[in-house]
C-alpha cells in the first residue's frame, strides 16, 4: 500500500515540477552558438581555496590551481620529469651545495620581468615567522633558513643570492639532490615583489591577482569556483592551447560526480569508491599514480603492541589484495613495504621499491603462531579493549571493518572500531591515545626521504612511540648528511628494512588516483604527486 | 409531640446523590476505548509491534549476523537468501537492518523519555509562574537554542568519553532536544492559565500543585503527545545526522540512520541500499505518526462524547 | 510597548554576551586546534602561526580582545581562509543561505498553513488523507536522503533542474535545494496547523458562526485562523533555527555557498573565529526573530501578555 502511495504521489510531484520547471526554462535565454576555436573545460578542485597565495596554501584544492596560475624555478612534466620553468637553466657545485640558477625572460601576467630579486624576495617572505606559513619548512634545505623561520636567525644569514637580474644563487644547509624538484612546490614559486609590497591582500581578488603561469586569475566566487584564462605574458603562451579553466569548488565527492554525470563538469578526481565498479563497467574511469601509503599505526607504548610478535601477527594476518579488489577497489597496490613506487634509486630509471623489494610476506599460520608465541593462542587472553581509531568517512570505515573481521576470522581476536571527527583523531594520534590508528601519507617530493625521514625518534609525524638506534642513524647520520646518492639510498633502504622488522606500522597498500575526465579534453597531466596540469591541454 | 430525630435526615445521603452509576473509568481506559476504535491508529500500533518484534526477534529466524564480512558477495541483489540483498562488505542486510532497527528504536524511545521529562517539567512551571520566571526560564532557552548544536554534541560526545556508544548517543540527544517540548507545554499553559476555568478552580481554592496536574497538564497532552509522537523519528533523524557527520553509531554496529547514510552513497550504484533502511525508517514513521494522531484525539477530553 | 521592548533588547544583549562566553569556553575545551594537522607543523612553524593569531596570548586577554571586536562589530580574521575576516564569510554567504531559507519558508509555511486547513476542513476525507500522507512523507526521511533524492532524481534521472551549484543564483537552481529544506518544516506545520485548526473548529464560537450561515472560507479567515495559528507560531522558533542549521545538509548536497556550511567546517576545522561569529550571527538572529514571534503572539491573541503580570 504504501508503494503505490508513494508511486502515486511521486507522479503528481513530477507532473508539478515538470510544468514549473518548463516555466523556468522557457525564461533562460538560448546561448548563442560559440566560435569553435574557444577551448574550455572544467575541474573540480575539492574544497574552497585556504587562499592562492602559494607561499601560505597547504591543500589539494590550492596545488591544482595554483599550477595552473604559477610556475616556480622548475617545473613537473610528463613522467614526473624535472622540465625548466622560469628558469632556463643551473649549475651544481661539485659537492652539491651551491645551487646556481639561470633565469629566462619571462614575465608575470602584468607584464613585469621576473627577477632574480622576485625569487628571493619570496622565498625569505615564505620564510619570514611574521607570514607564518605552515609549509615554510620546505625551504629548510637552504642555508640558515630555518634559524630565520625560528627567530634565531636574520633574513641576511639565508643563502639565498641575487647574482644579477637573471642570475639566482642557492646555498644549500646540507647536499639535498631533490631541491630542484622541490622549485616546482607551490611554497617556492614566486610572486610579484612590487605588486605584493604595494598591496598586501593582493591575492585575495581577481583583479589584483598577479601569477607566472600558463593562466592568469579571471574570477574568484568563494565556495563556487575560480576561473583562470589563458596568460598572454607567459614565456611559453604559444603551447597554451585552452583559453579557459574553471575550478569548480564542490566539497562533496558524491554531488561532484552527479554534476560530471549531469554534464556541468569536465573532469573529477577523489572518486566515491561505491562509484568505482560502475564506472569501470562504463570504461570512463581512468586510474592515475599517486604516491601515497595508507597503513596503520600501532602504539608501541602500550601493550599488547609494545610486543613486535603482536604487531608482526597482524600485519601479516590480512589480506591486501582481497582489501583492494573488494573495499577500496581503485587498482591500489597492495604494500608489502612503506615507500611506495615512483621514488628515484641510485640508479636512473630504477624503483626505489623495486630495488627495495617487499618485507611483508601475507601468512595466517605464521601470523597464528607469532600471536601464540606472544601469549595469546588463538586469540584467547585478548585484551578486550584494544580499538582501531580512524577519523570519519566512509572508505576509512569499511576499510577498517574488513580488516577488523579479517582479524577476527584469521586470528580469532576481537578488536572494536573508533571513528572520531578528523581534528579528535589527530589529537588523539598525537598523544598517543590509541590502540591502532589508521594513517596515510601522500609525498611532497620524489624521493624516498619523503617517507623514511617520518619515523626517527620524536619526529613531529611518528606518532607511534618508536625509536630505533640503528634507524635514526641511518636517515640523521648517512642519509641526510650526504649528496651521493650511492650514500643515500643505500642508507634508506637499510632503514626502511629495520622499520619492517620492527613494524611500528602496518602497511596496507600504495595510493592511486581514480578519476573521470570528458573524452574530448586531451593532453591533461596528472603528476603522481597530486596536482593537475592543464598547460598542455587541448579540448577537441 | 415527639420526632423522631430520623425524619429530619435528607431521604437520600448527599454522599449517594454524587454517586455514578455507571462504573468509573481511568483516564486510559478511557483512551484506551477510543483508540481502538480508530482503525489508522491500530494499524499503525500494529505495525510498530512488527517492527519490534522485526528488530528484537527477527534475528533468532535468520542465519545471518550483522557483522561477518563476505567480501566475495559484496552489494548482492535482493534474492531469496538475502532478501534484502548484502552491502559493500557482502553483509545480510537485512541481519543489519534487525540489529538496526533495535539500535534506532531504542534511541527514539529513550531519548525521548528524557526530553519529555525535562521539557513538561520546565515548560510548566514556565508557563504556570509567567512573568519573571517565565521570562528567566525562556531567556535560558533562548541561549541554549542560540549554541550550535553540533558544538554541544561533538562536546558531550567528547565529555563522556568514547563518542557513539549507544547510551551517550541516547542522553544527548536527549538533552540536546528538550527545549522544543518545553516551549510547546509553555505556551499551552500561557493560553490555558487564562481560560476560565481555571479561574474558577483557582476561585475554588486549587493549589498550584493540584492546577497543574489535573487541569493543565492533562489539557496540554494532545500537544505533548503529538511532540513527543514526533520527537522519536526526531531523534532517530538526529542520530542519523550524527552517523552523516560522524560522531553516529560506532560500526559494525548500526542503525537505521547510519545504514541510510551509507545507502545515500550509493544512490547511484546500488539504489537498493538506501531503500531498505529508508523504507524502513519511513514505516516507522507512518506508524507513529498515525498512533500519534490516534493518542490525540484519544486523550483529548475535548473529544469526550 | 516601548518600555518592553527597550527591556527585551536589554536582555537580547544579555542573551548574546552569554551564549558567546559560554560558547568560548566549550570551544577551547574541545579537544585539537586550528592547526592540527596530518602533516605536523614544526614547531617554530607552530609558535609562528600562534602568534600571528594571539594563540599564544592567555585565553583571558584573547576573551577580553574578542569581547571588545565583537562589540564594534568586528567578528575577526578567520583561521581557515587567509586574509578573509568572519565579516567577509558572513557578508558573502549569508545572502545565499537566506536566499534558500526564504523559499524554503514559503513553501513550507504557505504549503503548511494550506495543506493544514484543508485536512482539518475536510477532517477523515480525501484531501485529509492526501494532505496527511504529503505531511508524512515529509518527516519520513531525513533531509539528507531527501536532499540525495531530489537531486539523484529529479535533478539527474529527469533533468529537470540543475542537479548542483549556485549558478548566481538562478531559480531554475534553487528549487531542489528549497523543497530539500521545507520538507520537513511543510510536514511539521501541516501537523500542527491541522491538529490546532480542528480544535479551533470544535469550539463554540465556530459554531455559532456557521449556525450564523457564514460560509466555509469566512469561518476559516475571519474567525478559526487566527487561533488556530497560535501553536505553529510557537513552532516558528524552532523553525527558523532548523532553516540556519538545516541548510548546512542541504548546501554540503548541492554546493551552495552560503553560511549554513561554516556551522560544521568551522568546527571540524577548530576555526574559532569562525565558530564564535557563527555563534555571535545565529544567536542574534535568533533573539530577534524570537522577539517577533512574541510579538505576533499579542496580536494575534490578546489574551496572552507580554510583560507577564500574573492573572492573580
Amino acid at each position: 500500500m504504501f508503494k503505490i502511495k508513494k508511486k502515486r504521489v511521486l507522479t503528481v510531484a513530477v507532473a508539478m515540477l515538470l510544468v514549473v520547471s518548463v516555466i523556468l526554462t522557457g525564461c533562460s535565454s538560448n546561448q548563442p552558438a560559440a566560435p569553435a576555436k574557444v577551448m574550455k573545460t572544467s575541474f573540480n578542485a575539492g574544497a574552497e581555496p585556504k587562499t592562492l597565495d602559494p607561499a601560505v596554501s597547504t591543500g589539494v584544492p590550492e596545488t591544482h590551481i595554483e599550477t595552473a596560475l604559477f610556475e616556480g624555478l622548475t617545473r613537473i612534466g610528463e613522467g614526473e620529469k624535472v622540465m625548466p620553468g622560469i628558469a632556463e637553466s643551473w649549475t651544481q657545485s661539485a659537492d652539491g651545495m651551491v645551487i646556481t640558477f639561470k633565469l629566462r625572460d619571462a614575465k608575470w601576467s602584468n607584464g613585469d620581468a621576473i627577477t632574480a630579486d622576485d625569487f628571493k624576495y619570496s622565498w625569505l617572505r615564505a620564510l619570514a615567522p611574521e607570514t607564518a606559513s605552515e609549509y615554510s619548512y620546505q625551504l629548510y634545505y637552504i642555508k640558515g633558513a630555518e634559524d630565520y623561520n625560528a627567530k634565531k636567525g636574520t633574513a641576511d644569514a639565508v643563502g639565498i643570492k641575487v647574482v644579477d637580474p637573471k642570475t639566482l644563487e642557492v646555498t644549500l644547509a646540507a647536499p639535498t639532490p631533490y631541491f630542484i624538484a622541490l622549485t616546482a612546490f607551490h611554497t617556492l614559486y614566486p610572486v610579484n615583489k612590487k605588486v605584493v609590497e604595494a598591496n598586501k591582500d593582493w591575492s585575495l581578488k581577481a583583479e589584483t591577482f598577479v601569477s607566472s603561469g600558463p593562466f592568469k586569475m579571471q574570477e574568484w566566487k568563494h565556495n563556487d569556483q575560480v576561473v583562470v584564462v589563458k596568460n598572454e605574458n607567459y614565456w611559453d603562451a604559444k603551447s597554451v592551447k585552452l583559453s579557459e579553466v574553471t575550478f569548480k569548488l564542490i566539497e562533496d565527492n558524491k554531488a561532484a560526480l552527479t554534476a560530471f554525470e549531469s554534464g556541468q563538469l569536465d573532469a573529477l578526481e577523489h572518486i566515491p569508491i561505491e562509484d568505482i565498479e560502475r564506472l569501470k563497467a562504463a570504461k570512463i574511469l581512468k586510474i592515475a599514480p599517486y604516491i601515497g601509503t595508507s597503513y596503520y599505526r600501532f602504539n608501541v607504548t602500550k601493550k599488547p603492541f609494545n610486543d613486535v610478535k603482536v604487531r608482526k601477527a597482524l600485519t601479516l594476518a590480512i589480506n591486501r589484495q582481497m582489501l583492494i579488489d573488494k573495499v577500496v577497489k581503485g587498482g591500489q597496490l597492495p604494500a608489502y613495504a612503506f615507500t611506495p613506487p615512483g621514488m628515484v634509486d641510485v640508479e636512473a630509471g630504477k624503483d626505489f621499491r623495486k630495488v627495495g623489494g617487499d618485507y611483508i610476506k601475507e601468512d595466517v599460520a605464521a601470523a597464528k603462531a607469532l600471536l601464540a608465541e606472544a601469549g595469546y593462542p588463538d586469540g584467547k587472553n585478548w585484551p578486550a579493549d584494544v580499538t582501531i581509531l580512524y577519523n570519519t568517512k566512509s572508505d576509512n570505515k569499511l576499510l577498517a571493518e574488513a580488516i577488523q573481521n579479517m582479524w577476527k576470522t584469521n586470528l580469532g581476536i576481537d578488536i572494536q572500531l573508533h571513528n572520531e571527527e578528523w581534528a579528535v583523531y589527530l589529537e588523539n594520534q598525537k598523544k598517543l591515545n590509541y590502540n591502532i590508528s589508521r594513517a596515510a601519507w601522500i609525498g611532497d617530493y620524489a624521493d624516498a626521504m619523503t617517507f623514511m625521514d617520518m619515523f626517527v625518534t620524536g619526529g613531529g609525524n611518528n606518532q607511534t612511540g618508536w625509536s630505533n638506534a640503528e634507524y635514526d642513524k641511518q636517515i640523521k647520520d648517512v642519509a641526510n648528511k650526504s649528496g651521493d646518492q650511492k650514500v643515500r639510498i643505500p642508507a634508506m633502504h637499510a632503514a626502511e628494512k629495520v622499520l619492517m622488522d620492527e613494524m611500528p606500522i602496518m602497511p596496507i597498500y600504495f595510493y592511486t588516483l581514480p578519476w573521470v575526465i570528458k573524452d574530448n579534453v586531451k593532453g591533461v597531466f596528472y603528476s603522481s604527486l597530486g596536482p593537475i596540469d592543464y598547460k598542455f591541454a587541448t579540448v577537441e | 409531640m415527639k420526632l423522631a430525630q430520623n425524619l429530619f435526615e435528607p431521604a437520600i445521603s448527599q454522599i449517594s446523590a454524587e454517586h455514578i452509576n455507571r462504573p468509573s473509568t481511568t483516564l486510559l481506559q478511557d483512551a484506551w476505548r477510543r483508540f481502538k476504535q480508530n482503525k489508522l491508529a491500530m494499524a499503525g500500533l500494529i505495525t510498530l509491534a512488527s517492527l519490534i518484534l522485526f528488530a528484537f526477534f527477527g534475528p533468532r529466524f535468520i542465519q545471518y549476523n550483522y557483522y561477518t564480512n563476505d567480501l566475495m558477495n559484496q552489494y548482492l541483489q535482493p534474492s531469496w537468501i538475502h532478501p534484502f540483498g548484502t552491502d559493500a562488505l557482502g553483509r545480510d542486510t537485512m541481519a543489519r537492518l534487525m540489529y538496526g532497527g533495535r539500535v534506532s528504536l531504542a534511541i527514539g524511545f529513550v531519548s525521548v523519555l528524557i526530553n519529555l521529562s525535562i521539557g513538561v517539567f520546565y515548560g510548566g512551571i514556565s508557563g504556570y509562574f509567567g512573568g519573571r520566571i517565565d521570562n528567566l526560564m525562556m531567556r535560558i532557552i533562548d541561549i541554549i537554542y542560540s549554541i550550535p548544536e553540533l558544538l554541544y554534541v561533538i562536546l558531550l560526545m567528547v565529555v563522556m568519553g568514547s563518542s557513539g556508544s549507544l547510551l551517550n548517543i541516547m542522553i544527548v540527544l536527549g538533552i540536546v532536544n528538550w527545549m522544543g517540548m518545553a516551549r510547546i507545554v509553555r505556551g499551552q499553559i500561557l493560553v490555558l492559565r487564562e481560560q476560565e476555568y481555571v479561574l474558577a478552580a483557582r476561585t475554588l481554592g486549587a493549589s498550584s500543585s493540584r492546577l497543574m496536574l489535573k487541569h493543565l497538564i492533562p489539557n496540554a497532552l494532545g500537544p505533548i503527545i503529538i511532540t513527543s509522537a514526533l520527537a522519536i523519528p526526531m531523534a532517530i533523524f538526529m542520530e542519523a545526522f550524527l552517523s552523516f557527520i560522524g560522531v553516529g553509531i560506532q560500526p559494525p554496529f548500526a542503525s537505521w540512520g547510519s545504514l541510510a547514510a551509507e545507502g545515500r552513497l550509493n544512490i547511484p550504484s546500488y539504489p537498493y541500499a538506501l531503500f531498505f533502511p529508508a523504507a524502513a525508517i519511513a514505516i516507522t514513521m507512518l506508524a507513529f505518526n498515525f498512533v500519534g494522531d490516534g493518542l490525540r484525539d484519544a486523550f483529548d477530553p475535548k473529544m469526550r462524547k | 510597548m516601548a518600555k518592553y521592548l527597550l527591556q527585551r533588547i536589554a536582555s537580547a544583549l544579555l542573551v548574546i554576551f552569554l551564549v558567546i562566553s559560554l560558547t568560548f569556553v566549550l570551544m577551547h575545551s574541545i579537544p585539537g586546534g586550528p592547526f592540527s594537522r596530518e602533516k605536523q607543523v614544526p614547531p617554530a612553524v607552530l609558535k609562528n602561526l600562534e602568534e600571528r593569531y594571539h594563540m599564544n596570548d592567555p585565553l583571558s586577554k584573547q576573551y577580553i580582545d574578542y569581547m571588545k571586536n565583537v562589540a564594534q562589530f568586528n567578528l575577526g580574521p578567520t583561521f581557515r581562509y587567509e586574509g578573509r575576516t568572519v565579516n567577509d564569510l558572513i557578508k558573502d554567504g549569508l545572502p545565499k543561505t537566506a536566499t534558500i531559507g526564504f523559499l524554503a519558508t514559503i513553501f513550507a509555511l504557505g504549503g503548511g498553513l494550506l495543506l493544514g486547513s484543508i485536512a482539518a476542513l475536510k477532517h477523515n476525507k480525501t484531501p485529509d488523507g492526501v494532505a496527511t500522507f504529503i505531511a508524512t512523507i515529509g518527516v519520513s526521511v531525513p533531509s539528507f536522503v531527501m536532499a540525495t533524492f531530489l537531486q539523484y532524481y529529479l535533478g539527474y534521472k529527469l533533468g529537470l533542474f540543475p542537479p548542483v551549484g549556485w549558478n548566481n543564483g538562478a531559480l531554475k537552481n534553487l528549487v531542489l535545494p528549497s523543497i530539500a529544506l521545507g520538507a520537513y518544516p511543510i510536514a511539521q506545520i501541516t501537523r500542527l496547523m491541522r491538529t490546532s485548526m480542528l480544535d479551533v473548529l470544535s469550539q463554540d464560537y465556530i459554531r455559532t458562526a456557521r449556525s450564523k450561515g457564514l460560509p466555509g472560507y469566512v469561518i476559516i479567515g475571519r474567525h478559526a485562523m487566527r487561533n488556530a495559528l497560535l501553536p505553529v507560531i510557537t513552532y516558528l522558533g524552532p523553525f527558523f533555527a532548523y532553516i540556519l542549521t538545516g541548510n548546512f545538509v542541504v548546501e554540503y548536497v548541492f554546493n551552495i555557498p552560503g553560511i549554513g556550511q561554516f556551522f560544521v567546517t568551522s568546527i571540524t576545522n577548530r576555526d574559532y573565529s569562525t565558530i564564535m561569529g557563527m555563534t555571535v550571527l545565529f544567536c542574534s538572529l535568533l533573539v530577534v526573530f524570537n522577539l517577533l514571534v512574541d510579538i505576533a503572539y499579542t496580536f494575534i491573541d490578546p489574551r496572552i501578555k507580554l510583560t507577564g503580570q500574573k492573572g492573580a
